[in-house]
């Protein structure tokens, strides 16, 4: 196939960016769109212009590195995979594709399609851990039986992969879906419950000072998550918050 | 003639690292507040450790090139974590996961590391789940395990397919909570381009800060390498784009050995390629083959049919299906280890039997699971007369249940639904058991160097078993490092603060960015990925399943020849100060066309077939065994250890021999 490509173009965080026009073709629809990125880079480079810098790594969808607002949405049009898994074979001949950053206050540019999601490094760090250390003294695993539904759940929200899309989605550009994954996985957890109130105060906080909006339940971010992560976890963190504010 | 101590503690096997851990040094905790070390990767080893570390009270710097510690490629493992600790009641013990790691690695492991690897596993489980790892759980409420190959018990532990996330996220939240403490310094988007040695000694890294182009010193009193392995070195992998080999080729350029570098891990079941602009493979867990049947068809013209788009698999009938694992492998079918698993499929497909386009793929099959669970599943939720409909329905959501994200993931790539028609898989480069060369104390042949995780080499021989590498990850940096690191550091109580402003960090600097220089300056004929897929595929093609003499020896020419060019005439666009990821990729393929190299120095050198290193000039000849790979205790029991000396051809070997006092050496039959 061939296509047009309007790409996000931006040399680093404090300069102008502008969207630039590319063609491509002899796209293949086993191409992901990332390998597709690499042809159009491969191209750039041998005609000697700058190719076009995005985040990526595992290529498989589980690290979180690939973002893109891809015609608007988040890791494009395809449900339940990251961008680098979005397959090529989801476009047609003579389509024009729109490719941006991910966009927020909190997500500055650092070059193209690459933006810094640091703030996200420092809602985890405040709280987004068990208090405990590494002594080869632990408890035995099985000391704890945890209900099977209870477990799952908390897995569910789990795998989490921190790649920002809730918050591109999100008219507000709210973290409420990234905070509250690790928030209830936690608070589901026997093991989470002795922090369970400095926890979810120390991160909704740091969440709030890193300039994320609030959550005005549209949903959005449910929807275009990679990994499904639900609502209800959001739910779940307002009770946790609610309770840890009543106990202080 | 061996310089190589392996520092192997005295005394009965069981007790060896208890005796250790009660007679090394240790240092105090106010001491430990004057001691800087460097993590290099934040993997599920470097992670770790850097945690650990930190909370024993360390100031730890972490370097990863990822922007956060939690993108590291342990994230990408999918089966799961082995533990010896025998909740099945199946007879594990300590002992046997010691002899299954042994016999899986084909005998090329260090024994007393792999028992201390069995010992701790157990805590490793306790550990991440106090942690908050949501591990699946059986419906009374205690952990559930799986089947992993070559073994004959269920002792691997996993959170769904994504078992190798929820661990590196344990390690990242026990780093956080570090980093909240200010006991860990983390450099995200950064990397390590050299290694600074000061009297012999390692004493800190040059970094370049990956957004700004910068050059950095960091000082530290010991430095520990947990960056990895260098799969992609074969340009095509199930690692990750930015996955690679340089701090610990740095490190090797510095004096520390490379330990087996030929032994590499080529996974059953991934992805088959799909074409040219493919950039890199996907797995798909070994933990499908507890439930997956691997076959091909029996006839060549179903095999014709099938590529021509006439015949559909599900059309053929158990008959005329060859399911090979099963037929030469009785005892331990689809679960034989990896490297059996890649051969026998390469066979069938060299034989003419692929079932793609290509003719490199062959079938994993999930009929007959579901079929079982399914009226397995009705049984117990009591249905009388299920239709084969709903017998089906109930199988695929239990398959769904174990693998979903699996089958989710095949289904995106492929475009066909596993669930109704068999995945297509081949092998692919996975793993690199061959690494950095590390005493027992896990110290490079630099001292305060340390090695760690997959960068190291060894605990896994020639092959690792499935779901050991989170295992050994974890091990070396909640339980090895921590103990063993304290013995070096405790003669540097009152060294002080490592400066940076002396001349061994100048000099470092320098040449840093005189290489620097030199790649920028190429004459800009062919980009950075010509070149790593030309080396790719050399390595595939001659260092790949099956090796020869003469196809080895072509691969160390053609390598040399195309290293050379690279350095004359590679293009790298933008500028150094600055974000540049052709720049970053340059670095790092600049050390891969040298690896390669070595590698295949390696693997020449070695003529004899073990795990995963096949050389066809040595397979048994008769018996039972005919065609199997042929092991050569008598000249080969040793881990080959080179030191680095100008040119990868110049390399020295040096050899350490195994000893094997527990275990008696024996052909591996997975018959």
């Amino acid at each position: 196939m061939n296509l047009t490509l309007k790409i996000w173009r931006q040399s680093d965080a404090n300069s102008k960016g502008k969207l630039v026009d590319y063609n491509i073709s002899g796209v293949e629809g086993d191409m992901s769109f990332l390998e597709m990125l690499d042809v159009l880079n491969e191209d750039l480079i041998n005609k000697g212009e700058e190719p076009v810098v995005f985040d990526h790594d595992c290529r498989e969808g589980i690290c979180g590195a690939c973002s893109l607002q891809i015609n608007g949405e988040p890791h494009g049009p395809d449900r339940l995979i990251t961008t680098c898994q979005l397959h090529m074979r989801k476009f047609n001949d003579g389509d024009t594709i729109y490719i941006e950053p991910f966009r927020a206050k909190a997500f500055p540019v650092v070059k193209d399609l690459m933006v810094d999601r640091s703030s996200f490094e420092r809602i985890q760090q405040a709280g987004g851990y068990i208090s405990v250390n590494t002594s080869g003294n632990t408890q035995d695993a099985n000391a704890i039986p945890i209900r099977k539904e209870d477990a799952d759940e908390a897995m569910d929200a789990a795998t989490c992969i921190g790649c920002g899309a809730c918050v591109a989605a999100c008219k507000n550009a709210s973290a409420m879906l990234f905070t509250s994954a690790k928030v209830s996985q936690f608070a589901l957890l026997p093991q989470g419950q002795v922090e369970a109130t400095e926890r979810v105060l120390a991160m909704v906080n740091q969440m709030d000072e890193e300039g994320f909006g609030n959550c005005t339940n549209t949903g959005a971010c449910e929807i275009e998550c990679p990994k499904g992560i639900s609502l209800e976890n959001i739910a779940r963190m307002n009770r946790e918050y609610l309770k840890a504010s009543m106990k202080g | 003639m061996s310089i190589l101590d392996s520092k192997i503690p005295e005394g009965p096997l069981a007790d060896k690292w208890t005796n250790h851990k009660n007679t090394i040094n240790l240092v105090n905790p106010a001491n430990k507040r004057n001691i800087d070390i460097i993590v290099v990767g934040t993997g599920l080893a470097g992670g770790s450790a850097a945690a650990s570390l930190a909370e024993l009270g360390y100031n730890v710097k972490t370097f990863c090139y990822q922007d956060s510690p939690r993108r590291a490629h342990s994230i990408a493992a999918q089966g799961g974590i082995n533990a010896a600790k025998n909740y099945q009641g199946d007879g594990d013990s300590d002992y046997r996961l010691f002899y299954d790691t042994v016999k899986g690695g084909d005998y090329r492991s260090r024994e007393a590391n792999v028992y201390r690897l069995a010992e701790v596993s157990g805590n490793i489980i306790d550990q991440c789940v106090a942690q908050g790892v949501p591990f699946a759980r059986e419906y009374g409420g205690l952990l559930d395990n799986r089947s992993f190959g070559g073994v004959l018990v269920s002792r691997t532990f996993y959170a769904k397919g994504q078992t190798g996330q929820q661990l590196l996220l344990g390690a990242y939240s026990a780093m956080n909570r570090q980093i909240n403490r200010g006991k860990i310094q983390a450099f995200n988007r950064h990397e390590m381009l050299d290694l600074v040695k000061v009297d012999g000694k390692a004493r800190g890294i040059i970094a370049r800060n990956l957004v700004t182009g910068e050059i950095e010193r960091h000082s530290a009193h010991a430095v520990v390498l947990a960056s990895g392995g260098y799969g992609n070195v074969f340009f095509l992998s199930t690692n990750a784009m930015g996955s690679n080999v340089m701090a610990a080729w740095r490190a090797h350029r510095r004096g520390a050995f490379f330990a087996n570098p030929c032994y590499t891990q080529i996974h059953p079941t991934c992805i088959p390629v799909s074409g040219d602009h493919q950039s890199k493979l996907t797995l798909m867990s070994e933990s499908l083959r507890n439930d997956g049947r691997i076959w091909v068809p029996k006839r060549k013209e179903d095999v014709e049919a099938i590529r021509a788009g006439k015949l559909k698999p599900t059309q053929l009938s158990e008959e005329e299906r060859d399911y090979y694992l099963e037929r030469r492998y009785p005892a331990f079918g689809n679960l034989v280890p990896r490297d059996v698993a890649s051969r026998a499929a390469k066979e069938r497909c060299d034989a003419g039997f692929g079932v793609n386009k290509t003719g490199e793929a062959v079938y994993l099959d999930f009929a007959s699971a579901i079929q079982r669970y399914g009226k397995e599943k009705a049984l117990t939720s009591g249905m009388h007369n299920p239709s084969a409909a709903e017998i089906t329905k109930l199988g695929e959501e239990v398959i769904e249940s174990k693998y979903g994200n699996l089958f989710q993931m095949y289904e995106k790539i492929v475009d066909a639904n596993p669930y109704k028609t068999p995945m297509m898989i081949y092998p692919a480069v996975h793993y690199t058991m061959g690494g950095l060369w590390v005493d027992y104390n896990l110290q490079t042949t630099i001292p305060g160097c340390y090695a760690a995780g997959e960068a190291n080499f060894s605990d896994h021989g020639a092959n690792r078993l499935g779901a050991s590498a989170l295992m050994q990850g974890l091990a070396d940096g909640y339980f090895v490092l921590p103990y063993t690191i304290g013995d070096y550091l405790s003669q540097d109580i009152r060294t002080g603060k490592i400066p940076t402003d002396t001349p061994e960090f100048d000099q470092a600097e320098k040449e840093v960015k005189d290489r620097i220089e030199k790649l920028m300056n190429g004459s800009g004929e062919h980009s950075v990925d010509y070149y790593h897929k030309k080396l790719g595929k050399i390595m595939w093609n001659k260092c790949g399943m099956s090796r020869n003499e003469k196809e080895l020896k072509e691969a160390i020419e053609e390598i040399a020849v195309l290293r050379e060019d690279f350095w004359k005439n590679v293009k790298v666009p933008g500028t150094i100060n600055s974000m540049n990821p052709e720049l970053e990729k340059a670095g790092r393929v600049a050390d891969f066309l040298e690896l390669g190299e070595l590698f295949a120095k390696d693997a020449l050198h070695r003529n004899e077939s073990c795990g995963g290193h096949f050389r066809e000039e040595s397979v048994e000849q008769s018996g039972e065994q005919k065609g199997e790979a042929l092991r050569d205790d008598k000249n080969f029991k040793y881990v080959a250890a080179w030191e680095y000396k100008g040119e990868p051809k110049d390399a020295e070997l040096h050899k350490e021999d195994l000893v094997f006092e527990n275990i008696e050496l024996k052909t591996r039959s997975y018959k």
